[in-house]
């Protein structure tokens, strides 16, 4: 293979095949496939309990699968321990070791790999400089700050160079601000590292906005794997068309879809606009948020519900107004009865 | 002050004192010659009635150097099987998943329920059988299978509050299942060890059933033991008596001194966070 095919088509850096897991009787994970290619940023996005950690921790090798296989770098990890994987992971609650220092706690899994002094104190500079930890190296966790001991337990996902970075959930643990923060650090850092990055998260907006692919899972199964967009544009099915947007999608089933030829009809709220002309639904508005960009109208429709309509700016419109609303033209999702898309 | 308060203080000074009066008349007692304990025990010992016969006495019986050695022995040896046996059995049903899991917890658990003294005729034929009597290993033995329910009772749900991330961090970064317990858990645990070591270090200390029984001979005697020698069936050394049970305190107390500290933090985790 010449350099330029190799540039053209990245190779694999991590591939499940068939994966599934059981507790007991309980399917937590049923026939996982999925290939994830070397320097992306794939985000795993679901409710609780729907086997996104699971999966991860399979991956990490946390937690063995009880059927299908895995491949990190084109090797086979089926067995291998989490430390011989060539992985970093970082954890929501930083898991920092209480009783080292940072540095401690970064150079920790290079000391057990034998790596040289010198090395070690080079690569845990090199790391501290890139997320500003050099002045803290000698505190212990407890004297850290959130952010901080967050920064660590990425500290010390980078010391290690792994292959395949993994993130559980790392940003639930700081507030709203920090996190923010903390979301553009770790895009920054994906930037610069170019590292394959496995993110966990139940958030749709983390995933959205750090995702080079989104993988959609409920009930152990993937509902949806693609770039944030495609998702958002043509979601698969009925739930990820819910769990991908927000506000959520509005969803108008019996005979309106009907007519349609679909069992359930789905438009999102930056879809619909408000007209004082020829209206698809009619309905009073139930409640209003108004976040000064935008405004978000609850709207009890005599037909179809209630929809959530998203106006650009402010409005006047009020709680008790009556508005006719419309869908933008090709903006309406059809879904059949099982709940997948309709072409 | 509120009123709530000093009530109970009140009732928390009458405990303490009804807890500490009887140690208070052994030592002020041991300190007094013969004739002034039986004409006035209730009194401190004064220039008139101040002795010291009865620390002579058992300092000049000459076992009793032995039996503090034994005692020491088996306690700190106890002690450190009951520890290192307990955390390990209670990291394991913390945190593996595997069949037994529940029913081995259960059966570690009949443990306190069921005393240990009922099966005494049992160790017994069991220690003559394999030729232990009159050891000190006797007793370490059943000092520690008799301390191990309550341990891994105790030390099991501190071991589950450890939280699983940490665990996790420590594979990833390569450390074993050994060095996991060892070097994340263990520190972690440190108030519960504490808590478990006082309470079973006690009854050990204190215990007469299983010396006597198990152990009666002159060089395996324990000091509760070889206090009894001077109790007879007829004539009683109260001094010496007295004196050997003073003596018999101080060691306890300075151990419990040494775990006091994490004890108080071990008994109030959890309570108050």
């Amino acid at each position: 293979m010449t350099r330029n095919e190799a540039a053209s088509v990245p190779p694999i850096a991590l591939e499940l095949i068939g994966i599934t897991k059981q507790f007991g009787r309980t399917d937590v994970l049923t026939g996982i496939d999925l290939a994830v290619d070397e320097g992306d940023f794939v985000v795993f996005v679901g409710p609780s309990g729907c086997g996104k950690s699971t999966l991860l921790r399979i991956i990490a090798g946390l937690e063995d699968q009880t059927a299908g296989n895995l491949r990190i770098a084109g090797a086979s990890a089926d067995g291998v321990p989490p430390a011989k994987r060539g992985i970093g992971m970082v954890f929501q609650s930083y898991a920092l070791y209480p009783h080292l220092d940072v540095a401690g706690n970064m150079s920790l899994a290079l000391k057990r790999e034998g790596i040289p002094r010198d090395e070690i104190a080079r690569r845990l500079n090199a790391a501290a400089e890139m997320l500003e930890l050099a002045p803290l190296l000698k505190r212990k966790p407890s004297a850290l700050s959130g952010g901080q001991r967050q920064r660590v337990a990425i500290g010390r996902a980078i010391v290690r160079q792994p292959k395949l970075f993994l993130f559980d959930e790392p940003l639930s643990n700081l507030d709203a601000a920090l996190r923010v923060n903390t979301r553009i650090e770790i895009a920054n850092l994906h930037r610069v590292l170019g590292t394959t990055m496995i993110y966990v998260t139940h958030d749709q907006t983390e995933a959205m906005t750090l995702a080079d692919k989104i993988v959609v899972l409920y009930e152990g199964k993937i509902q949806q794997a693609g770039r944030p967009i495609d998702l958002y544009d043509t979601p698969a099915n009925v739930f990820v068309a819910g769990f991908i947007g927000s506000p959520k999608m509005n969803f108008v089933g019996g005979d309106e879809a009907r007519r349609a030829g679909a069992a359930m009809l789905g438009v999102r709220p930056e879809h619909l606009s408000i007209t004082t002309g020829d209206a698809r639904w009619t309905g009073v508005v139930r409640h209003a948020e108004r976040l000064g960009s935008d405004t978000f109208l609850y709207v009890q429709t005599q037909t179809a519900g209630e929809l959530t309509v998203r106006v650009v700016g402010k409005t006047e419109l009020g709680v008790g107004d009556s508005v006719g609303l419309v869908p933008l033209p090709g903006m309406l999702h059809r879904f059949d009865d099982r709940g997948v898309r309709l072409p | 002050m509120s009123r709530r308060t000093i009530a109970a203080h009140a009732a928390l000074i009458a405990y303490t004192a009804v807890a500490l009066l009887p140690v208070l008349f052994i030592v002020m007692n041991s300190l007094k010659s013969r004739r002034a304990i039986f004409a006035t025990p209730l009194a401190l010992p004064g220039p008139g009635t101040f002795d010291l016969v009865g620390y002579t006495t058992v300092l000049a019986s000459g076992g009793f150097g032995t039996y503090f050695t034994n005692s020491l022995i088996v306690t700190l040896l106890s002690l450190a099987g009951i520890l290192a046996f307990g955390s390990m059995a209670a990291f394991a049903l913390a945190e593996y998943r595997f069949r037994l899991n529940t029913l081995t917890g259960l059966y570690l658990m009949l443990g306190i329920m069921i005393p240990i003294r009922l099966g005494t005729v049992g160790i017994l034929e069991l220690m003559v059988g394999s030729h232990l009597v009159n050891t000190l290993t006797a007793l370490i033995l059943v000092y520690i299978a008799s301390g191990l329910p309550i341990a891994v009772f105790v030390l099991t749900e501190f071991m589950r509050t450890i939280s699983d991330d940490l665990k996790n961090a420590g594979r990833v970064d390569g450390l074993s299942e050994y060095e996991i317990f060892y070097w994340l858990a263990l520190p972690l645990v440190r108030p519960a060890l504490s808590t478990v070591a006082v309470f079973t270090m006690i009854p050990i200390w204190n215990d007469l059933w299983f010396p006597l029984i198990l152990a009666p001979g002159d060089s395996t005697r324990t000091v509760t033991l070889g206090a009894q020698q001077f109790i007879g069936q007829y004539v009683t050394n109260w001094n010496a008596v007295l004196a050997a049970l003073s003596l018999s305190i101080l060691p306890v107390v300075v151990l419990y001194l040494l775990f006091s500290k994490n004890l108080i933090r071990g008994i109030t985790a959890g309570a108050v966070k």
